[in-house]
C-alpha cells in the first residue's frame, strides 16, 4: 500500500511516486492533488492501481494521476499513461469498458427564472425522450448495414439522418469521428448489444442534467462558448452503452493469451495489452475506434431528443428554445497523439481512463472560435452540487499529455452510500433545493449521493491551481435524469 | 488442484459451506465468493450478482438456457460464465436461479433456468479479471470478483 511517506512533493498541487518505489515500475507517477485531496485519495487503491499502470511496457515520461481519481479495476479512474509507437503496448483496462464514455454540452440564451415554474414538465419530457435505465432500448432500430455506417461514421452518420448539425459537429472532439474504425474488429455480439442502444442513457451514474450557468471565471472563454450567467444549459454525461462493453471484454479475454505470446508480465491481469504494432493491438484500435464513434453517436442523438424535449416543453413559453452546442469530450478513450517527451516530440498512445482530454490554445484540431481560448474541459460534479466548464493549457501539453480531470471522483463505497443515505429522502431533499429529479431506481439515487463523492469545486481548484486547466463557468443543476 | 470433472447441481444442498459477500469498492461492486468446488463457486458468483443488482424474477414462465463453455483454466471459466448471464440479462432481459453444471474434461455446459426480469435497479457493465485468482482455503475455493457499473 502506498503511504504518504512514499512521495515526493513537487509544489502544492503536484506529488511523485518515484520509479524506485517498486523495481517494475518503468516510469514514475505524477499526482495532481492537494494535499487535503491526497488524505482522501490514499484511502483505496487508486495509488497502487497507478503503480500497477507504472509497469506496462513501452510507457514514456510518467503516468499522471488526476484529483478526482478513486479505485478502479486494474487502471484506476482517473489516470494517464502514454505508450510510444511502434511497439509499446495498448491495454483495453486503461481505457475502460465503457469506450468514449464522455460529456456533452449545451447551451441556450434561456433565462432560468422564465421558465423556473415550467422545469418540472421538461423533467418528464426529457425522462420520456431520452431512455434511461438498465439494458433500456432507444427509438431507433438499426439494421445491421445501419451501424456499420454509425461505427464507420460515428456523427456524421447522425448528421446524414437529421440527428445533428454542422455546427454540432465542428464542436465534438475529432468532429465525433475516429478515422481507423474495423466493424470487421467487432464481434457479432457486441454488435447485437449495440444495434437497439443508440441514443440511450444507460444507468450507474449517467445522467441528463439541465443546469444553471451560476458564475463566470472566464469571460472571454465563457462569451466564445455562449455560456451567460442565469441561463440555462443541458449536460449529457453517457458512453458506448453494451456495444463498447461487449468490445471491451472480448479484447480483455483475447489479450489474456496475448500478454502471454509476447512476453508480457503483468502485476494484475485486467492490465493485459498488446504491443501496438500487432495484429492483436491493430485489432483492438479498429474495434475501440468503432465503439468510440458509436459513443459519439449516441450523445448526439441524445442532444437531439434533449432539443425536441426543450421545444415540446418550452416553444411559445419563451422566445428562444434553441439549444447550441459548447463541446462533446471524452474521458475514456485511446488516442494516437503527439507529445514532447524530453525535448522531442514523440508519437504515443495516449490511454485516458476517467481523464479528459485538455489541449491548449493554438491546437488545429479544434474549431476556430476555441484556438484562441484552448479546448473546453467539461467536468461533471455529484448530483446536487455543480459540475465546471473548464479550458485546456498549454501547461497541461508539458505535464499531462494535454489531460485534466473528468469529474468528481467516488470517495464512499455504494454499498456504505446505501446504507447511509435513502433515496427517496435524498430525492426529497434535492427537490426542496430546487433540483427536479427523475430515477429509475431509488437505490441507484442513494449510490450516487453527493456525499458519496469528493469536492467537485476542490478537485476544479486543483486542476487549476496547478496550471492544467482554467475555470470558465461553474454550472448548479435544477433537472436530473438518471437511469 | 482444482476438480474439473464432476457433477454439479446448484439447486441441490452442497455439503460444504457456500456463499457471498459484498466487500467496500470505491467506485464498482467487488464480490467475495467461496464454496468447496468450482461448480458451486460459480453458482454462488452468479446469485451475488444477481444479488447485487437487486435483480427480480418474474413468477412465470419459467425458461431454460444451455451453455457451453470450453476453458483452459477455472479464472477464465468465471469470467466467462458471468459474461454469458450478463449478456442474457441485456439481450434478452433474463436472470437465473436454478444452475446444472457438467464438467467433462475442459468443458462446461450449464443448464441455466430462470425467467424474465421483473425489474432490475444495476447496469453490469463487465466481470473483470482484476487481481483474479480463485485460491484455495479453510472455507474452499474463494475468489473476489471485481464488477464494472
Amino acid at each position: 500500500m502506498v503511504s504518504l511517506q512514499d512521495l515526493k512533493q513537487i509544489n502544492r498541487f503536484e506529488w511523485e511516486i518515484p520509479q524506485s518505489y517498486r523495481a517494475d515500475m518503468r516510469v514514475p507517477v505524477r499526482i495532481f492533488a492537494t494535499r487535503q485531496l491526497l488524505e482522501q485519495i490514499k484511502n483505496d487503491k487508486s495509488l497502487e492501481q497507478a503503480t500497477n499502470a507504472a509497469t506496462l511496457p513501452g510507457l514514456v515520461d510518467r503516468v499522471v494521476v488526476m484529483p478526482d481519481v478513486h479505485q478502479g479495476y486494474g487502471f484506476p479512474i482517473g489516470g494517464v499513461a502514454a505508450t510510444r509507437l511502434p511497439h509499446g503496448i495498448i491495454s483495453p483496462g486503461a481505457i475502460g469498458y465503457d469506450i468514449n464514455c464522455g460529456v456533452r454540452l449545451l447551451a441556450s440564451q434561456i433565462e432560468f427564472d422564465a421558465v423556473k415554474n415550467h422545469l418540472s414538465d421538461l423533467a418528464n419530457t426529457l425522462n420520456h425522450l431520452c431512455p434511461s435505465g438498465v439494458g433500456k432500448k432507444g427509438h431507433l432500430r438499426l439494421k445491421n448495414v445501419e451501424l456499420e455506417k454509425v461505427i464507420r461514421d460515428g456523427s456524421r452518420w447522425t448528421l446524414q439522418h437529421g440527428y445533428a448539425t454542422e455546427a454540432d459537429l465542428r464542436r465534438t472532439e475529432e468532429r465525433g469521428r475516429l478515422e481507423g474504425a474495423d466493424p470487421t474488429k467487432i464481434s457479432k455480439r457486441a454488435k447485437d448489444r449495440g444495434r437497439p442502444q443508440l441514443g440511450t442513457l444507460g444507468a450507474g451514474n449517467h445522467f441528463i442534467e439541465v443546469d444553471v450557468v451560476d458564475q463566470v471565471f472566464h469571460p472571454q472563454a465563457a462569451q466564445v462558448m455562449g455560456l451567460t450567467v442565469g441561463h440555462l444549459v443541458v449536460m449529457i454525461h453517457c458512453g458506448s452503452r453494451g456495444f463498447g462493453h461487449q468490445i471491451c471484454t472480448d479484447y480483455v479475454r483475447e489479450f489474456q493469451s496475448a500478454v502471454k505470446r509476447y512476453s508480457i508480465q503483468l502485476p494484475d491481469r485486467e492490465l493485459v495489452c498488446a504491443p501496438l504494432d500487432s495484429p492483436e493491438g491493430q485489432a483492438y484500435l479498429g474495434a475501440m475506434r468503432g465503439a468510440a464513434n458509436y459513443a459519439f453517436a449516441n450523445r448526439q442523438v441524445l442532444a437531439h431528443f434533449a432539443r425536441q424535449a426543450f421545444e415540446e416543453t418550452l416553444a411559445g413559453k419563451v422566445p428562444n428554445w434553441h439549444l447550441h452546442q459548447v463541446y462533446d469530450i471524452a474521458h475514456n478513450m485511446g488516442k494516437i497523439e503527439t507529445h514532447e517527451v524530453d525535448g522531442v516530440p514523440v508519437e504515443v498512445c495516449v490511454h485516458r481512463k476517467g481523464a479528459t482530454r485538455a489541449f491548449g490554445p493554438g491546437y488545429q484540431g479544434l474549431p476556430a472560435e476555441y484556438r484562441s481560448i484552448g479546448q473546453p474541459v467539461l467536468v461533471p460534479g455529484s448530483m446536487g452540487t455543480a459540475s465546471w466548464v473548464l479550458v485546456g493549457t498549454a501547461e497541461s501539453m508539458q505535464r499531462s499529455f494535454g489531460s485534466s480531470c473528468h469529474g468528481a471522483g467516488r470517495t464512499m463505497s455504494r454499498s456504505k452510500a446505501k446504507k447511509m443515505i435513502w433515496g427517496e429522502d435524498l430525492r426529497k431533499e434535492l427537490q426542496s433545493q430546487g433540483i427536479h429529479i427523475r430515477a429509475g431506481s431509488m437505490a441507484g439515487l442513494a449510490e450516487e449521493a453527493p456525499q458519496a463523492y469528493k469536492d467537485v469545486d476542490a478537485v476544479v481548484e486543483t486542476v487549476h491551481g496547478a496550471g492544467i486547466a482554467n475555470k470558465v463557468a461553474r454550472l448548479r443543476p435544477v433537472v436530473v435524469i438518471k437511469g | 488442484m482444482l476438480e474439473k470433472t464432476k457433477w454439479y447441481t446448484g439447486t441441490m444442498r452442497p455439503k460444504s459451506h457456500f456463499g457471498f459477500r459484498e466487500i467496500a469498492h470505491t467506485a464498482d461492486w467487488e464480490l467475495e465468493v467461496w464454496a468447496p468446488d468450482l461448480g458451486t463457486l460459480l453458482v454462488q458468483a452468479a446469485r451475488g450478482m444477481y444479488h447485487l443488482a437487486e435483480a427480480k424474477l418474474s413468477s412465470h414462465p419459467r425458461l431454460n438456457r444451455k451453455i457451453e463453455f470450453s476453458f483452459q483454466e477455472p479464472e477464465t471459466l468465471l469470467i466467462d460464465f458471468l459474461t454469458e448471464l450478463i449478456f442474457l440479462t441485456e439481450s434478452e432481459g433474463l436472470a437465473f436461479d436454478q444452475y446444472e453444471l457438467q464438467f467433462e474434461g475442459d468443458q462446461l455446459i450449464a443448464l441455466v433456468s430462470g425467467a424474465e426480469l421483473e425489474s432490475i435497479s444495476k447496469e453490469i457493465k463487465a466481470a473483470t479479471y482484476h487481481n483474479l485468482i480463485i485460491r484455495e482455503s479453510e472455507r474452499g475455493l474463494i475468489a473476489n470478483i471485481v464488477f464494472d457499473v
